[in-house]
């Protein structure tokens, strides 16, 4: 009997069907953060509850804190409270947190796969919704509420329904300056932002087989942007060869006996899908959203939308998305001046996304008008690059070097937009006042087009940058 | 633990018209900044209000209203559960839309607040009707599957799990997941991960 790792793992780890009709799901990592974490903690408090799997749950901080001056007790009081809370929740219930300067904290979908937490064939919570990016390893990532958060902690489980799953296929090979940002964009764009609604995101094809975990990982992230709330790869050599030797990845002679099982999880070559789509990623060009919703986006070469040129049915989308922007119907979308270049994020904060935009800092100047700001994704990320010279690139040409944390792809912390600055992101999300200023502006796009951005002083094409 | 039946919804409309509407608008990142939900109701929709003096969360005439009516794909982004209980702790106790993001959905029916969607031309019925006479009762009925209002009915639909939970008072889900924790015990040994 043919399966798709989505149907597998969901077999897995099926526990029950429950009276409602709702399976109960058993959720194998429990990944969690400060924010939406204290309501559930007080949630099990008050019932009498504890943590049923300690050794299933993992923390870390990464929402709120601040980028620049991480000493503590932080400058905001609410930022202080809320990670002093989760220090306290640690700490009553024996759950292991990766807290700030331990040399492991970072954004929960940047550390759970360095730290070989996220493996194939798992089942992962997170109470934020882009937990799919854990499905670039094979894993069955859902992202969850406060009220699912205290489910599993309580009970280490979920009551969910089951997704059909489309398999999107990427195949052939991305042009140079074509990143797997740009990919994510352009399927998003094709499929819209709402055609993933009960659906599980299954990414195959020679593109994507040929991409590094970090390029995976980018992929998964945005299934959510595209409305699946989960998104995964099969997992193959290149998983396997990221996972071996990280801390919490099986060891030794463990290491085989996990990869054949891990294998065993991959989607069976003649699975049937409840859909398929096809991409050719040689006509996928640089793209960057003009927009209010990620799938608003264009090509580099190509001009926003026009209004009256739209179906009926979606042209007041467009007039208030343009309106917003205050763009023009028509408008080409390089050479827009951007005020802000953001690097970082859960999407593109990890070392790869950072030597990209690197290779294109290198030995330039951030244009005077630009704040321009890299964001490592972890601590580990940031030391790495720091190894390389990244930071002095960056620093060299103008750019910010921070600590790690989620920044501006929210602003939950002191980095974000003021007034109607328009900002040139590698973050998921351009709604409007995402970045912080309710009237701030949001152009998503890879990593090293956000340094090119910053660079020109305006969004410019990478491919005519890259040394 | 069981919780509130909860079969019928009746009482005001509040249109809120547009597509896509995110949990970023609903309640914006920096309202997360605490450790409780107490007081999101006051900045439900808060930039877009600032924004738009007419939007309809700020409006007298809705300020009674119990029944959300809105487009489609309402409540995507974010996975915070900060925006159903922002629009729940307004006064809102039901949702009715032409789609409803899937987390967003989940998340509300784990607070006790139904969503339940309608075709197009319901909604814009349900719209057009309540913005020309905003004191119109609204009666949503998960028993009967549909919508009523100034003497006509719409069908609505709602996931069979999410209907029975909401019908039976099991939509606090956390003590049916606590119940039989000998079958978890089961999975917990059949899955190699655990202890390679």
């Amino acid at each position: 009997m043919s399966a798709t790792l989505f149907h597998k793992v969901w077999t897995a780890h099926a526990v029950r069907r429950l009276p409602t009709g709702q399976t109960q799901i058993y959720i194998g990592l429990h990944l969690v953060h400060e924010v939406t974490s204290p309501q559930a903690f007080d949630m099990i408090r008050a019932r009498g509850w504890t943590v049923r799997d300690v050794a299933r749950t993992f923390a870390t901080v990464d929402h709120i804190v601040p980028t620049a001056a991480q000493r503590r007790p932080f400058a905001d009081v609410m930022a202080e409270a809320m990670i002093e809370a989760l220090e306290r929740n640690c700490r009553a219930f024996g759950i292991p947190l990766f807290d700030l300067g331990s040399g492991d904290q970072g954004i929960v979908h940047v550390i759970g796969p360095e730290l070989g937490l996220t493996q194939p064939g798992m089942t992962i919570a997170c109470g934020d919704s882009h937990t799919s990016t854990h499905g670039a390893f094979g894993a069955v990532g859902f992202g969850i509420g406060t009220s699912q958060v205290r489910d599993v902690l309580a009970s280490q489980c979920l009551a969910l329904d089951p997704l059909k799953v489309r398999r999107i296929r990427v195949e052939g090979a991305l042009g140079r300056g074509v990143y797997a940002k740009d990919a994510i964009l352009e399927i998003i764009r094709r499929l819209g932002v709402k055609a993933g609604a009960g659906y599980a995101y299954e990414y195959a094809g020679s593109a994507i087989a040929g991409m590094s975990m970090d390029e995976r990982m980018t992929i998964c992230n945005m299934s959510i942007e595209g409305g699946a709330r989960v998104g995964y790869v099969n997992p193959d050599e290149t998983t396997f060869a990221y996972l071996q030797g990280r801390r919490h990845a099986p060891q030794g002679e463990a290491f085989a006996r996990a990869c054949a099982w891990w294998r065993s999880m991959a989607s069976d070559p003649d699975a049937t899908y409840d859909d398929e789509v096809v991409l050719d990623a040689a006509r996928i060009k640089p793209t960057v959203t003009w927009g209010i919703n990620p799938g608003q986006a264009v090509a580099i070469d190509e001009r926003v939308p026009v209004p009256a040129d739209e179906p009926e049915a979606g042209r007041a989308a467009v007039e208030e998305a343009l309106d917003y922007m205050a763009f023009r119907g028509g408008e080409p979308i390089k050479g827009t001046r951007v005020d802000v270049a953001f690097v970082g994020s859960c999407t593109n904060g990890r070392l790869s996304d950072l030597r990209e935009a690197a290779r294109v800092a290198r030995g330039r100047r951030v244009a005077p008008h630009v704040k321009a700001l890299v964001v490592p994704g972890s601590e580990r990320v940031r030391r790495a690059a720091e190894q390389e010279g990244l930071d002095a690139i960056f620093r060299d040409a103008g750019f910010e070097w921070r600590g790690a944390g989620c920044s501006m792809c929210l602003a939950m912390n002191p980095d974000r937009l003021a007034g109607r600055e328009i900002c040139a992101s590698s973050s998921n999300r351009n709604f409007k006042g995402r970045q912080g200023s309710p009237t701030g502006r949001t152009l998503l796009m890879s990593p090293a087009m956000v340094a090119a951005a910053a660079i020109a002083g305006e969004v410019a094409d990478v491919r005519e940058m890259l040394p | 633990m069981s919780a509130e039946r909860i079969v019928r919804v009746a009482g005001r409309g509040l249109p809120l018209r547009g597509d896509n509407i995110d949990t970023d608008r609903i309640i914006p990142a920096r309202f997360l900044r605490a450790v409780t939900f107490e007081g999101l109701e006051t900045h439900v929709f808060e930039d877009d209000r600032v924004q738009r003096p007419d939007h309809p969360f700020s409006s007298p005439a809705y300020r009674d209203a119990a029944i959300l009516i809105v487009n489609a794909n309402f409540g995507c982004g974010s996975s915070r559960e900060h925006a159903p209980q922002a629009i729940q702790r307004w006064g809102i106790r039901a949702v009715v839309g032409q789609s409803l993001s899937e987390i967003f959905f989940g998340n509300a029916v784990t607070i006790g607040l139904p969503c339940v969607t309608a075709a197009p031309d319901a909604i814009d019925a349900l719209m057009g009707l309540v913005e020309s006479d905003p004191p119109a009762g609204l009666v949503v009925s998960l028993d009967e599957l549909q919508i009523e209002a100034a003497g006509r009915r719409w069908p609505i639909a709602l996931p069979a799990a999410a209907r029975e939970a909401f019908v039976s008072g099991s939509w606090d889900a956390t003590g049916l997941l606590l119940d039989r924790h000998e079958e978890v015990e089961k999975v917990r040994a059949r899955l190699p991960y655990l202890r390679w």
